[in-house]
């Protein structure tokens, strides 16, 4: 016999704090809406997500694994785990590897001081990097009239990539290369201010979580990035009852 | 239809009865890399000259298996008196015909009463060598596609599956997941649109499983993807290959066409209201893309790039919708299983691991190629008896299971059965089947250096432990083998590899740090004796520090 109704509440404990959720809900969000942080980097609200910083793993009681917070969808009965001692030192190690790959020099940084990398560093207790530094040599894109790519201060969260893609729709950035050669590319490779697809609108450039994407002209530590239109946006567009 | 398909039997029955010979040459990847093409040619040139073409025949098949000893070329009167001829060379095929109906060559025989060929039992294999790849006739003759029509003339789709379950069957191409279960989880989701993807992405250093499967019996990957289509609901089926499997990819064209004559694919399969077309996707040379859900992403056109699991293709494929991939081996294992019944299958190999297994042999090996053999066959059997030992006489070291996801399984061990738990246990994994075979020579720090390198340039670039973290697991591997490492690198690569194990997004990652980890666990002398030597007057000392065991 068919059941005549789908449990669309569930009901779970993050942190031991007992929480109602919708399904479509994930763990992220839940713990948000609960005051409980949990730290992210290549999230953004507003854009779909992809699970690659692997900042947000939480434990799931009864599971060896660890899961991404913000691609796990609540589960009736579920027992998260946002920071535990393992978690801590996971996270840690993440930012660590993050440091090492590129050149993320923050005294010559326009984004200092604003920077969620730096920012999450403290927040999370870095006071060293426990891996030898990789130093990469990356050419800076300062080919287009506003704005300027540096990517030795990159680290490759594709939030860019998503936000030119999805709400802009013009699908401007991509990823090229594998692994450690990852590159954040505009259109074809080419230099950004040739890229025929760019509206010049800059969301990429305030999403960015690092001074990877800046506007031309500011000096050190002046570049302040500013999210909130992306709620906006998103509100406009979807209407209210989002 | 059945009589359609018992017709084409006969008639190419007859045909094969007009010859009282019929000289095989396999033409597989392996044979064809020396030249077995010209042998062939020269065999055919051969038989003309001699004025034998009424009685006797050329073909060329699939893999016969030993790829060692390639070009192989088989003799077939009748069965028992079958010869074998190993290393044969375009000046050999005029005495070869010559001795047809005299005593075989014995310089070039290879006996077949070895182990390599006694030990083995093949079900996934069991036409490659005996058929041309490239005629459905003769895979019909041998039964082909008489498992298809059983299950769509005779069996409900749920009767399928409950064969598959009742085989144990579990999936070949690494993890081992139950593919009865599998089955079930499509079959069940919701939707109309259903997909079948067969993974022969195959990529492991040292594997040529697939490959063959593909280059010597195409049809029964293409039977067992229809059998799954009909078990589960689908209708469209794709084969994702390697672009790097030209000769896989012109026979699976090949394939495809003849089936869809023969009407064994299509609409209407075989009279009945069943419909299943299959496609082909080239991949690009990336490893990753053998990841079921970056394989999906591939054939949908974007990077391929894996995706958090869940959901899992089963409830959300292909375009988002219920998709079943299977390997190749696991898709070619189906239609015997159909034809024998699950228990049938059932009766061979282990408690938990059912069937036959195809491993790859390589590496410091007398034999090197192709086997096919029960589950809990030991190790020790593989390499002493099948394998026919080390290459060069010396002792076995360790031997190499499951590719860069796999580990080293040291010689102390070498009485486990080979199934997956037991593998599972040793630190290493079943796998895809490769099995690379080391003597004293080799240095366990490269070996785990060669597959961090593998995994290095193989790694997508999405998650930050893979991406990073293998760079610097290979860097220290890199020192170890320079002799420039120190106690704290073995420190460092211990943790990473515990974070990159824990913490990266899909089983690439996962599995990395495997390689490492197992030599580890074995080998840890290895990489003591591997670090910073200084000289103190009399020559170089190892530096033993205190070593964290």
């Amino acid at each position: 016999m068919k059941r005549p109704f789908k449990t669309r509440i569930k009901t779970l404990k993050i942190d031991g704090i007992d929480v109602g959720a919708r399904e479509d809900e994930t763990i992220l969000e839940l713990a948000q809406e609960n005051g409980i942080f949990i730290p992210t980097l290549c999230h953004l609200e507003g854009v779909h997500d992809v699970g690659s910083c692997r900042l947000c793993l939480v434990e799931v009681k009864g599971s060896n694994k660890l899961f991404p917070s913000c691609m796990t969808y609540a589960e009736e009965g579920m027992e998260v785990i946002t920071n535990s001692e393992r978690l801590q030192t996971y996270r840690r190690q993440v930012l660590d590897l993050l440091f090492s790959e590129r050149n993320h020099v923050c005294a010559v940084c326009v984004s200092n001081g604003n920077c969620e990398l730096q920012w999450m560093a403290g927040k999370l207790g870095i006071t060293h990097v426990g891996v030898p530094y990789l130093y990469p040599q990356l050419a800076v894109d300062a080919s287009h009239p506003y704005y300027a790519h540096d990517p030795n201060r990159c680290i490759l969260c594709t939030r860019c990539v998503r936000v030119c893609d999805e709400i802009e729709g013009a699908h401007t950035w991509d990823v090229m290369g594998r692994g450690v050669d990852c590159q954040i590319i505009s259109d074809l490779n080419e230099p950004w201010g040739l890229a025929e697809s760019c509206t010049r609108c800059g969301k990429c450039v305030q999403v960015c979580p690092t001074g990877a994407l800046f506007t031309k002209g500011k000096a050190v530590a002046e570049m302040k990035k500013r999210h909130e239109f992306l709620p906006y946006l998103r509100s406009m567009r979807e209407g209210r009852n989002e | 239809m059945f009589n359609k398909l018992e017709e084409i039997a006969l008639e190419e029955r007859g045909k094969a009865e007009q010859y009282t010979h019929t000289i095989n040459v396999c033409t597989a990847a392996g044979c064809a890399s020396s030249q077995s093409d010209a042998v062939k040619e020269a065999l055919e040139n051969e038989v003309r000259n001699h004025g034998v073409e009424k009685w006797c025949r050329v073909r060329g098949t699939g893999c016969m298996g030993l790829c060692a000893a390639g070009p192989l070329v088989a003799v077939e009167p009748e069965k028992p008196d079958e010869v074998l001829y190993q290393y044969v060379k375009v000046e050999d095929a005029g005495d070869i015909v010559a001795s047809l109906e005299d005593k075989p060559v014995e310089r070039l025989r290879c006996s077949t009463d070895i182990p390599f060929f006694t030990r083995q039992k093949k079900i996934a294999l069991e036409n490659s060598g005996y058929i041309d790849p490239e005629s459905i006739e003769e895979y019909i003759a041998r039964d082909g596609y008489s498992a298809l029509m059983k299950a769509i003339t005779e069996m409900a789709p749920s009767d399928v599956i409950d064969e598959i379950v009742a085989s144990g069957l579990r999936g070949r191409g690494g993890g081992g997941y139950p593919t009865g279960l599998k089955w079930t989880t499509v079959a069940k989701s919701d939707g109309d649109t259903k997909y079948i993807i067969c993974n022969a992405d195959e990529g492991d250093p040292g594997a040529f499983m697939d490959r063959s499967v593909l280059e010597s019996d195409p049809h029964r990957v293409l039977e067992g993807m229809a059998i799954a289509g009909y078990a589960v609901g689908a209708s469209q089926g794709y084969v994702y290959v390697r672009g790097e499997y030209p000769l896989a990819v012109a026979r699976l064209k090949t394939a495809i066409r003849q089936a869809r004559r023969a009407n064994m694919l299509g609409s209407g399969i075989g009279g009945t209201l069943f419909n299943f077309h299959i496609d082909i996707r080239l991949g690009a040379g990336a490893f990753v893309c053998g990841e079921e859900t970056a394989l999906i992403a591939s054939i949908e056109g974007k990077r391929g790039q894996p995706r958090p699991r869940p959901p899992y293709p089963a409830e959300f494929g292909l375009w988002g919708k219920p998709t079943l991939i299977n390997n190749v081996e696991t898709l070619s294992s189906i239609a015997p299983i159909i034809r024998n019944g699950g228990d049938w299958y059932a009766q061979i190999g282990t408690a938990t691991s059912k069937g036959t297994k195809v491993f790859a042999l390589a590496g410091s090996i007398n034999n090197t190629g192709l086997i096919e053999v029960p589950m809990g066959t030991t190790i020790n059997d593989i390499i002493y008896e099948i394998g026919g030992g080390v290459s060069g006489g010396g002792q076995c070291k360790a031997i190499q299971t499951g590719g860069p996801s796999g580990g080293c399984i040291p010689a102390d061990y070498f009485d486990t059965p080979v199934d997956y738990e037991s593998l599972a246990k040793l630190g290493s994994i079943m796998g895809s089947g490769g099995m690379i075979v080391m003597d004293e020579s080799s240095s366990m720090v490269d070996v785990a250096r060669f597959f961090m390198e593998f995994c290095m340039t193989e790694s997508c670039g999405r998650c930050v432990p893979c991406r990073v973290g293998t760079v610097h697991m290979y860097n220290i591997l890199d020192k170890f083998s320079h002799h420039e490492a120190t106690p704290r690198d073995l420190v460092l690569l211990e943790k990473l590899c515990d974070m990159v194990r824990n913490t990266s997004l899909c089983g690439l990652g996962q599995t990395a740090p495997n390689p490492v980890l197992s030599t580890l666990r074995y080998f840890r002398n290895e990489y003591v004796e591997h670090m910073v030597t200084e000289t103190n007057g009399s020559g170089p000392v190892t530096k033993q520090m205190e070593v964290a065991q």
